[in-house]
């Protein structure tokens, strides 16, 4: 009997196999610092510190993984229909054309709260719109949505530069971005929520957007397992054809899927555009909708798993600035190697120590 | 400036442009041929440019430099082999972690070994590859249109420039008219019935890779020690993309693969050409539009409006010998 169809308890395929592949990326990672000539154990220290060592610190964390939850959610709800959404940086490009739309029309007449709800449904139908296109294509002419939705990110960033350069531009200004928002087109910060824990959040942007994250996590919970779309959803990724032979509408499974997920993806833009610029810039997605996917991936698609991944990605991109900070000889960039080295331990290569545990179970269980 | 000087220096920056995109294609077309998907092309391209830039720099030679940068890509082309068919792991998220990786270590790397912000020393003519005028180009210059066109267009591009369109006969031959291609075209259409032929699988699909490393290194080498003379963050700008892009708007087939890369190519030479200018009637074209025309096209195909385009049937299914 081959390795892959033992069965391992949940506490390994969990627990134990997540742990070894992260603690191997940052073995590797750790080498790499040492070979550029600094302690990696220093690097850690000053890692962590800079992640949770301070309120400050914590702040930025939790802004990260903010948008980390928005997208990793987006990814995963397209995987459970079977559906590689890759697409989620472009869309939360685009979901930022939506709330900043929002926000530029209403934070001169209304409060806040007013404008959040505005802002949030204006930012998922924007992400949602962006992924239609590429849903249809995969639902209608079984186009591969892969390669689709890389192409619309690269389309939605010519589309959002063209906007940004030539319509949405203040006048007279250099810089490709909106006009800042007022206070009635902002995300407040969440300095209470900290205040509570003994924590000063100083000058991080940790926002209302937070709090929307945690309901979204809730929501797709409800949507996956306990709805009737979320069980067809399901079945449609496990076996398309006997979830067409069981009833579930392919078409309408599929685009709506997406919808769903790109909506998600656009939400993520609440958190920096409203929730910190409080204006529409360039690029300001910064590659959150790749991390997306190694979230999703090393939360196991579940919204618990994916909370606990953004937190991890969170430490890496506060504590990777934090650390470059301290240590002059490590640039910025090492935080987009180790993201790599996690996505692709944690990630492609989640099941390499699974025929090892196999043995090493089987050993055990048979004594 | 007449119109068909304009024409002409389009023409020659297009050619310049597309080297890139016609080694970067052809090596997706190696690995997707043999069912491995593989978006980590760009990440190859990149690092396979720092690579070249970093050795051509240190032994002020080309040639090492090419050589190194296509090691540094075959190099990453066997972990994605390992994760992807070793392993059996997603080959999208191996393509995405090879790409965050390298675009990650070509800067931290960059800055500890030379500390000038990411970008490698400026390379000396030794270490780059010279164009090479072909014979008659001072014979033929005099000539109209022809002979304009061979002395810009044709002649004075590098030795990687010719190899590339080399490479395209060259790689039709190999998937075409060979055993090998015949079995790396099966292992992606049906790799069951390869392996019930007593042709491994794993190896014929690592060979694919292989392939696909060494194709992309000459593309990095391209960038950074042809194109310009030294390796900038980032200089693979999407083009792994556009590459793939091509790749799918030529239906998987080699010759396609050169002139959709060579379209590719020309638009971006002109948008580069467009930039401020004004054209009759319209007004200024906003660059934006070229660059995302390519994936306007592609998007296009797959939507059927200009034939159908069929990728290998076991592309990015891992091959599962046994239940």
């Amino acid at each position: 009997m081959s390795a892959a169809s033992v069965q391992l308890p949940n506490w390994i395929t969990y627990g134990l196999m997540p742990i070894l592949n992260l603690t191997l990326a940052f073995v590797i990672s750790g080498l790499l610092i040492w070979l550029i000539g600094e302690s990696p154990i220093n690097a850690l220290v000053l890692l962590l510190r800079g992640a949770l060592g301070n309120g400050e610190g914590v702040g930025f964390t939790l802004f990260y993984a903010t948008s980390f939850i928005f997208t990793g959610l987006s990814v995963a709800v397209a995987f459970h229909a079977g559906l590689f959404n890759i697409g989620s940086e472009g869309q939360a490009y685009l979901g930022g054309l939506g709330c900043a739309l929002v926000a530029l029309a209403l934070d001169q007449y209304v409060p806040w709260y007013v404008t959040a709800p505005f802002a949030v449904v204006g930012s998922a139908i924007f992400g949602a719109a962006w992924a239609l296109i590429p849903a249809w294509l995969q639902a209608k002419r079984g186009s591969h949505i892969v390669i689709t939705t890389i192409m619309f990110n690269f389309i939605g960033a010519a589309l959002m530069v063209y906007l940004l350069v030539n319509v949405l531009i203040v006048p007279r200004m250099m810089a490709p971005e909106t006009r800042i928002f007022l206070d009635g087109g902002r995300l407040p910060r969440l300095d209470w929520l900290m205040a509570m824990f003994g924590l000063r959040l100083g000058p991080a942007p940790f926002n209302v957007s937070f709090l929307i994250a945690l309901v979204m996590c809730f929501l797709v919970w409800l949507l996956i397992w306990r709805s009737k779309l979320g069980y067809e959803m399901r079945t449609l990724g496990a076996s398309p054809s006997a979830a067409v032979y069981a009833g579930v509408r392919y078409v309408r499974t599929v685009v709506v899927s997406m919808l769903i997920s790109g909506g998600l993806a656009g939400m993520m833009a609440l958190n920096p555009v409203l929730g910190s610029a409080a204006r529409l810039q360039v690029e300001f997605v910064g590659g959150a909708g790749f991390v997306g996917i190694a979230v999703s991936l090393m939360g196991r698609n579940h919204p618990f798993g994916i909370l606990l991944a953004s937190l991890l990605f969170g430490i890496l991109y506060q504590g990777g600035n934090a650390l470059s900070f301290d240590m002059p000889g490590i640039s910025h960039e090492m935080v987009l190697v180790i993201q790599g080295l996690v996505i692709l331990f944690a990630g492609a290569l989640e099941y390499m120590f699974r025929p090892a545990l196999v043995r090493i179970y089987q050993n055990l269980a048979r004594r | 400036m007449d119109y068909f000087d304009i024409l002409i220096s389009i023409l020659g920056s297009s050619i310049r442009l597309s080297i890139p995109l016609i080694f970067a294609a052809l090596a997706g077309l190696f690995s997707e041929s043999a069912g491995v998907f593989d978006i980590g092309l760009e990440g190859k391209m990149l690092a396979s440019a720092f690579a070249a830039a970093c050795i051509a720099y240190t032994a002020d030679s080309a040639w090492l430099g090419l050589l190194a940068g296509i090691g540094a890509s075959v190099a990453l082309g066997l972990v994605h082999g390992f994760s992807s068919i070793t392993n059996r792991g997603n080959q999208i998220v191996s393509g995405v972690a090879i790409n965050f990786f390298v675009s990650g270590i070509t800067i931290v790397l960059g800055q500890a070994w030379f500390g000038q912000g990411a970008r490698t020393p400026q390379l000396t003519s030794a270490g780059r590859f010279a164009p090479i005028i072909l014979p008659g180009t001072d014979a033929v210059r005099g000539v109209p249109v022809i002979g304009s066109l061979y002395a810009n267009v044709i002649s004075g591009n590098s030795l990687l420039t010719y190899l590339a369109f080399a490479a395209v006969p060259l790689s039709w031959w190999i998937l075409y008219r060979t055993r090998f291609g015949l079995r790396l075209r099966a292992v992606g259409e049906n790799p069951g019935a390869v392996d019930t032929a007593g042709i491994s699988v794993s190896w014929l699909r690592y060979r694919a890779v292989i392939c696909a490393g060494l194709l992309c290194g000459f593309a990095g080498a391209y960038l950074s020690i042809v194109q310009s003379a030294a390796f900038i963050q980032d200089m693979s700008a999407g083009k792994g993309y556009i590459a793939l892009a091509a790749l799918i708007f030529a239906k998987w087939k080699p010759v396609p693969v050169m002139f959709a890369c060579l379209l590719f190519g020309f638009l971006d030479a002109l948008s580069n050409f467009m930039q401020g200018r004004q054209v009759p009637l319209i007004g200024e074209v906003p660059v934006q539009i070229f660059q995302a025309l390519p994936y306007v096209f592609t998007c296009g195909l797959l939507a059927g409006f200009v034939g159908v385009a069929t990728p290998p049937k076991a592309g990015g299914i891992p091959y599962v010998k046994e239940r």
